[in-house]
């Protein structure tokens, strides 16, 4: 309905999340953007919200057997199994390329132990140009790895006050669907001290090639992401929403403007962009653009006013 | 390497289930280099939602549409339809939208000039050993060595013969060529020849046997491979392989997409190709 003739405005996109300014809603989730660098010759990293890092360790991370990914109806399994350089390594060698960038950056970790988690933070703590952690207690690909903490409410309130004590940095604590009640993790993370939640991470699958008979990814469960996630996803961030006072970031199978619109009026303060930038590198810079026209369209001058603005 | 929203120029079968499909592709002529490859949306939908890695074939200029216009610079692909994405592809009309990510990965090392090369492939893996003879072919001797099923899976023979490459054939069942495996003329080849470079892409277990061949006559190799692959470019660490001197303490994963996925044979781990093969697709 927008006539060119009618008089333009900007509208405002940018948001606040526990402190962090941020140029606007989107920015990528971990895992599914690198370090950044892998996609900075098709997109200007400085349009994001923020860089969410691939997720980091204290020790580097061997990942899993191949094959790792599968593509599934509307959506995809991994099990990279966390592979990374170690937090020791990703500050020498990769924040120097992210320093070149205004944008802020956040570093998403995890550990094997609770000493593992507090560790990584403490390290990151005063490395200058990381503007918030995200700590995965819900990654479901590692043994050992995260989904202990991440789906009993005592072991995810210990793990993370425990991190809260060795970090000055804004605590995103990033949230598993494979529970129960999803209510319940959102507000023991509130009480153990986290500055706002990101969810969803992957939910667990399974795909089984029928002619070999065997799981189509080496680790027989993998994570399932893309557009098949989405409307799970929504649901969760709308009950999380309403259990905690927390800001929340909107993560899962978001491709366009559209989608990130749903979890923004849902109650999200901002969303995250994954399995969509493998399918274009330029998804974000797009969802930025389109989300500006949306606003434009319906005369709505601060994207703010959309958030939480859920008619029930 | 930029992501472009481009046309299909042309698209055609050349043999049963192979087809050959040129796109609209600027600047690719001065980009690509012989064994790199893209990443191709197939429609602008999310079914299927990830784009297929297929390698580069041929780039160059194709003739405009009329005298006032420059010519057009497209790159070639060749594909086997398998699966839903190749199928898709087999329906594109000329100048269905397509999207192009590319020229990716790290292509051949051309090896010393004047030694004789021979380039070993099968099917597909054909593919990337193209623009590689065109090179090769300025400076040296080149043979290609074509191994296949039967004489339905040599494709592309005659397109290569005519850059001055000399072409052998093997075939399984014996009906074209030598009765066999490529791997028996490669042993015959490399008996009598003094100083060889050995470049090959194809099936895991071809490559394998290739790998022992060389390294037994210390003989430099090079391999392209295939994995499968989300993003391309380095990103989600889906398609690794197995370098030289992994182990799970000291891991030495490779991203097959920004290392390869030509690789010096000696920068991988031979020795537990089983995983290597998951990374070909688990066939
Ligand atoms: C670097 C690289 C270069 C390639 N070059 C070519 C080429 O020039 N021509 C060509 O025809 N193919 C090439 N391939 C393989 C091609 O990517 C797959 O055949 C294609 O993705 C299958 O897509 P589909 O949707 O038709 O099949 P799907 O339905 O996805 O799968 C069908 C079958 O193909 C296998 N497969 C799927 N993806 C891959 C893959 N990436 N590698 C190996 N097997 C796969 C699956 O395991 C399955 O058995 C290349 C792959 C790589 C990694
Ligand atoms: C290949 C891949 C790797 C991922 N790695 C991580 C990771 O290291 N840490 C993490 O917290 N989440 C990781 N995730 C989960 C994503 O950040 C995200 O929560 C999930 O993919 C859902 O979003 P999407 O549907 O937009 O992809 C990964 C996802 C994918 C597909
Ligand atoms: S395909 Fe994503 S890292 Fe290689």
């Amino acid at each position: 309905m927008s006539k060119s003739t009618e008089q333009q405005f900007k509208p405002n996109l940018a948001v606040d999340v526990a402190g962090l300014k941020l140029k606007n809603p989107i920015m990528p989730a971990s895992g599914t953007f690198g370090y950044g660098e892998e996609y900075s010759p098709y997109l200007d990293l400085n349009q994001l919200g923020a860089i969410v890092t691939k997720g980091m360790s204290l020790n580097p991370k061997a990942g899993n057997n191949t094959p790792r990914i599968c593509e599934t109806v509307s959506g995809m399994l991994n099990a990279i199994g966390l592979q990374n350089v170690g937090v020791d390594a990703f500050i020498k060698d990769k924040m120097a390329f992210l320093a070149n960038y205004d944008t802020p950056v956040i570093v998403n970790f995890f550990g094997n132990t609770q000493e593992e988690y507090g560790e990584v933070a403490a390290r990151l703590d005063d490395v200058p140009g990381v503007a918030a952690l995200e700590m995965n207690i819900s990654c479901p690909n590692v043994k050992q790895g995260g989904i202990v903490f991440g789906t009993e409410p005592q072991a995810a309130a210990e793990v993370i006050s425990l991190v809260r004590k060795r970090t000055s940095k804004p605590l995103i604590v990033k949230l598993t669907p494979n529970v129960t009640d999803i209510q319940v993790m959102a507000r023991a993370s509130e009480e153990a001290g986290a500055d706002a939640l990101s969810l969803i991470n992957t939910l667990t699958g399974m795909a089984v090639d029928v002619k070999t008979r065997k799981p189509r990814i080496a680790n027989t469960i993998g994570g399932l992401s893309g557009p098949a996630i989405r409307p799970v996803a929504v649901r969760l961030v709308h009950q999380v929403v309403q259990a905690v006072k927390l800001p929340v970031i909107g993560i899962g199978g978001i491709t366009s403007a559209v989608d990130a619109l749903e979890f923004l009026i849902v109650g999200a303060k901002a969303v995250q962009v994954g399995t969509a930038n493998f399918v274009d590198p330029t998804a974000m810079a797009t969802i930025i653009a389109d989300l500006e026209k949306f606003c434009i369209d319906d005369g709505i001058t601060d994207i703010n006013a959309l958030i939480g603005s859920l008619e029930l | 390497m930029p992501d472009l929203k481009t046309v299909v120029l042309s698209n055609q079968e050349i043999a049963p289930g192979y087809y050959r499909m040129k796109i609209l592709a600027p600047g690719y002529t001065q980009l690509s280099s012989p064994g790199q490859f893209v990443m191709l949306r197939v429609q602008n939908s999310l079914t299927p939602l990830l784009r297929r890695p297929l390698g580069i074939y041929r780039v160059g200029f194709a003739p405009a549409d009329c005298d006032t216009l420059p010519p057009k610079e497209f790159v070639e692909l060749i594909y086997k339809v398998v699966g839903s994405g190749t199928e898709i592809m087999r329906e594109l009309e000329v100048g269905a939208p397509v999207e192009l990510l590319g020229p990716l990965g790290t292509g051949f090392e051309f090896g010393a000039a004047g030694t004789e090369k021979i380039m070993v492939g099968g099917g597909i893996g054909l593919v990337p050993l193209y623009m590689l003879a065109q090179e090769l072919v300025k400076t040296s001797a080149v043979k290609l060595l074509i191994g296949g099923r039967t004489r339905d899976d040599i494709i592309l023979a005659s397109e290569f013969e005519r850059l001055g490459v000399k072409v052998e054939v093997a075939t399984e069942d014996g009906s074209m060529g030598t009765k066999g495996l490529v791997t028996k003329i490669l042993e015959q080849q490399l008996d009598v020849s003094k100083q060889t470079e050995v470049f090959a892409c194809g099936p895991m277990p071809m490559l394998d046997a290739v790998e022992k061949i060389c390294t037994s006559r210390e003989v430099p190799l090079q391999v392209s491979l295939e994995a499968l692959m989300a993003c391309g470019v380095g990103a989600c660490l889906g398609c690794v392989v197995k370098g030289e001197g992994h182990t799970s303490s000291e891991p030495n994963y490779l991203c097959t997409c920004t290392a390869g996925p030509v690789f010096d044979a000696t920068n991988l781990d031979w020795k537990k190709t089983a995983a290597i093969k998951m990374a070909g697709g688990g066939k």
